[in-house]
């Protein structure tokens, strides 16, 4: 059969890419905040001593429920949230030492962020060139006018807007929502970026026009030779363009690996957890019928244990007093990890038994809920 | 035995949004029909007139949107012709409607006990004390604490809304719950848990669910009934797990083929190239033909119609020499 244009190319065979210097590090990198009024102390913990690494012309899937703490990740990385602790490297060098705004702005320029809504993130009274002039000229002062219009072509030519001078005169309203993801890819273009963020940006879009975007990444990375983090709930999508997946839960990265290896041998029991709950018209139906109603944890003053014990199905005595760290599960060759008691002494996991009879519910402290 | 009369028959029904141009055929002569207890899904791309659809048998629509031909029967009553005042009889007690967004549908500033509370007592004489008895049931049916009768809508996680949604809906065990895109802003695990919980509470309690989603995947273990929409048309009807296992409208294989799965071998997704049509403007002849891999130059010109193709009904050309099975 012909290969449709819309096809997906799968990311590389091999799995993930041979070690290369980290384009972006992190270093314990945790952020916190202060809830409950003036005189609260209670914190919530939103990300926690997170480790990762990002390389060149590599796309990394950052998994997770609502409230796992991803957005807030990929707000420190993007520099709009100040990290409670730990560190962040670009290209070898701590974003703590960036002084000027210069510099600041040269960064956000190398890593724009891609938000989730496509009906919120541009404004709605301006025409579409509008946003990609001003990244642009924020970010190419060396671009003449005639420049910059000609840049402001290609980057809507590369991510599928043609004729771009069709689009430039649009305003939002006029667009599908597919393309106005694209627009906001087309934005971060503009500013010769090597990293994106794209924090879920295809979870609000209908399923048939999802396929065109994650496409979309995958030839960014090939034809502009940058790198992405790609933000999603949906781990059965991220098969499709990660080289990489982090899973998050809690704050934590509870598992990360090759994406074919993590999604065929998942040793966390959050990653099975996740795994079980992508819809898969293909699976048996007992199979599928695993479900459990555990809400997204409270991240509030969390004490010593592993986070996801009120719903795991294997916890033990010792999860609840000792965090699990990360360690490699894959006989040391340490590109697969997970952070989690059982997992680290135990092959392969079976499949999973029914998570509504096990585990307990935590103590919820008040009207307001979990997650 | 004659099977049981069904619970909703809708007979062509076609709604019109009159515009400053042609007026746009957002549902065209759809036919569908819902037995007690049964779990119908209709999908389709956004745009295709699944929500449209839902708010006509619903009696919600409101202008510029107009049912202009066919009819909707429920539990053998004409819902179409039926008095403001019946109307409000029968929603909520026979039937209620479940929207997309939580986050519109409940008001910010009242308590979720609060806004229980006015669901009932708008449409029956109860007591305090029975209104807080059956607000309690409905949550802890639902799956969530009744300590959260307390909670505004901000403070419950997007799941939780959600529930809270369904709850409200189920607050007189109506027959039939109609619900537009319910876990359509919630994440794939509570997505996952909210319909498991829809589908145990339908067997449950016994009501029909008329279900709408644009991810065919999310009904595939759920429902009984599947109707595939594309630009205001039924293009195919038949049994969930017949037409997974063997599509037969290219719409539906094109849908089938879009979304990703995590077992087995990694394969190449496939889209569906080109977009809906402007439904003021729809193409002649099969509305699909601009997109369709199998076109055939009767699709340019001949409106197929829906017709039995083994098991389903379907509508398109590539079956029209198919006999009619003989009874
Ligand atoms: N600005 C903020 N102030 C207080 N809490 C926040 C803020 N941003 C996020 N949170 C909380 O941090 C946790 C993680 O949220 P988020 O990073 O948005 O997760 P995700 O993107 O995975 O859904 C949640 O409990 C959320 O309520
Ligand atoms: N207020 C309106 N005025 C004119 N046309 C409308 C209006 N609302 C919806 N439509 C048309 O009706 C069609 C179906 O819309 P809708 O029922 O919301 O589809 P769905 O729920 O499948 O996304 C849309 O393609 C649009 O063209
Ligand atoms: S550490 Fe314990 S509670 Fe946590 S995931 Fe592993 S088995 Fe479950
Ligand atoms: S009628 Fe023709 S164009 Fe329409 S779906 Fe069938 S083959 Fe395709
Ligand atoms: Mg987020
Ligand atoms: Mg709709």
């Amino acid at each position: 059969m012909m290969m449709s244009p819309l096809s997906t190319r799968p990311p590389s065979e091999d799995g993930p890419r041979a070690p290369t210097e980290p384009l972006l590090q992190t270093v314990g990198l945790t952020k916190h905040f202060p809830i409950g009024g003036l005189l609260s102390h209670h914190q919530l913990h939103a990300a926690d001593g997170v480790d990762l690494v990002i390389r060149g012309r590599e796309i990394v899937a950052l998994v997770g429920e609502s409230g796992s703490g991803k957005s807030t990740l990929a707000r420190l990385l993007a520099m709009i949230y100040r990290p409670t602790r730990g560190e962040i490297r670009f290209r070898g060098r701590s974003l703590a030492t960036l002084r000027s705004r210069r510099d600041v702005l040269e960064y956000r320029g190398r890593v724009p962020m891609v938000f989730q809504d496509p009906y919120s993130s541009l404004n709605p009274v301006f025409r579409v060139s509008h946003g990609i002039m001003r990244a642009i000229k924020l970010h190419r002062p060396d671009l003449s006018g005639g420049g910059r219009r000609a840049e402001a072509e290609r980057v809507l030519r590369l991510v599928g807007l043609a004729p771009p001078a069709d689009f430039l005169d649009k305003f939002p309203h006029e667009l599908s929502g597919g393309q106005r993801q694209r627009i906001g890819f087309a934005q971060a273009l503009a500013s010769r970026p090597l990293l994106i963020l794209a924090d879920e940006p295809v979870s609000m879009l209908d399923v048939s026009i999802r396929i065109g975007l994650l496409n979309l990444m995958a030839e960014l990375r090939e034809r502009e030779q940058l790198s992405l983090l790609y933000i999603t709930h949906d781990i059965a999508s991220a098969r499709y363009v990660a080289d990489r997946l982090l899973v998050m839960y809690a704050g934590h990265i509870v598992e990360q690996g090759g994406t074919e290896e993590v999604l065929q041998q998942p040793r966390h029991p959050y990653t099975q957890l996740l795994l079980a709950a992508a819809p898969d018209p293909m699976a048996e139906i007992g199979v599928s019928s695993w479900a459990e109603l555990g809400e997204p944890p409270r991240v509030v003053d969390p004490g010593p244990g592993c986070r996801f014990r009120w719903r795991c199905p294997r916890a033990e005595a010792v999860c609840s007093s000792i965090d699990p760290e990360l360690r490699s599960v894959d006989g040391g060759a340490g590109i697969h990890l997970a952070a989690c008691h059982v997992a680290a002494r135990q092959p392969p996991a079976s499949p999973l038994p029914d998570a509504r009879t096990a585990g307990q519910a935590p103590p919820t402290a008040g009207a307001a809920g979990r997650g | 035995m004659q099977p049981a009369p069904p619970i909703l028959e809708v007979r062509d029904l076609c709604v019109e949004y009159a515009t400053a141009g042609r007026p746009v055929g957002a549902v065209d002569h759809v036919s569908l029909d819902l037995g007690a207890g049964e779990f119908l899904a209709i999908v389709g791309e956004s745009g295709c007139g699944k929500s449209t659809l839902l708010f006509a048998i619903a009696r919600l629509l409101s202008p510029p949107a107009r049912v202009v031909a066919g009819a909707v029967r429920f539990k053998g009553r004409d819902m179409l012709g039926m008095s403001e005042r019946d109307l409000r009889e029968v929603r909520w007690r026979e039937f209620s409607v479940v929207m997309q967004s939580a986050m519109n549908a409940l008001n910010p500033v009242m308590t979720i006990g609060a806004q229980l509370g006015d669901a009932m007592t708008a449409h029956a004489r109860l007591s305090a004390r029975a209104v807080q008895d059956r607000s309690r049931e409905v949550l802890r049916l639902i799956g969530i604490d009744p300590i959260h009768l307390r909670a505004y809508p901000h403070q419950l996680s997007g799941g939780m809304r959600q529930r809270a949604m369904i709850a409200m809906a189920l607050l007189f065990t109506p027959d039939l719950v109609i619900m537009d895109e319910p876990t359509s802003a919630v994440d794939v695990v509570a997505q996952r848990s909210l319909m498991v919980q829809i589908k145990e509470l339908q067997q449950q309690l016994g009501f029909a669910v008329l279900f709408v989603t644009h991810d065919m995947s999310l009904v595939s273990h759920f429902s009984d009934r599947l109707a595939v929409m594309y630009a205001g048309q039924v293009v195919e009807v038949g049994a969930t797990r017949t037409l997974f296992a063997a599509p037969q409208h290219p719409y539906t294989r094109g849908l089938m083929a879009a979304f990703p799965s995590i077992r087995g071998a990694r394969q190449s997704l496939r889209g569906i190239p080109g977009t809906p049509p402007d439904l003021g403007d729809a193409p002649p002849g099969c509305r699909f033909h601009p997109r369709c891999p199998s076109m055939m130059d009767r699709c340019r010109s001949d409106p197929p119609v829906l017709a039995p193709v083994s098991q389903a009904l379907v509508r398109c050309h590539l079956y029209d020499d198919d006999v009619p099975p003989q009874h």
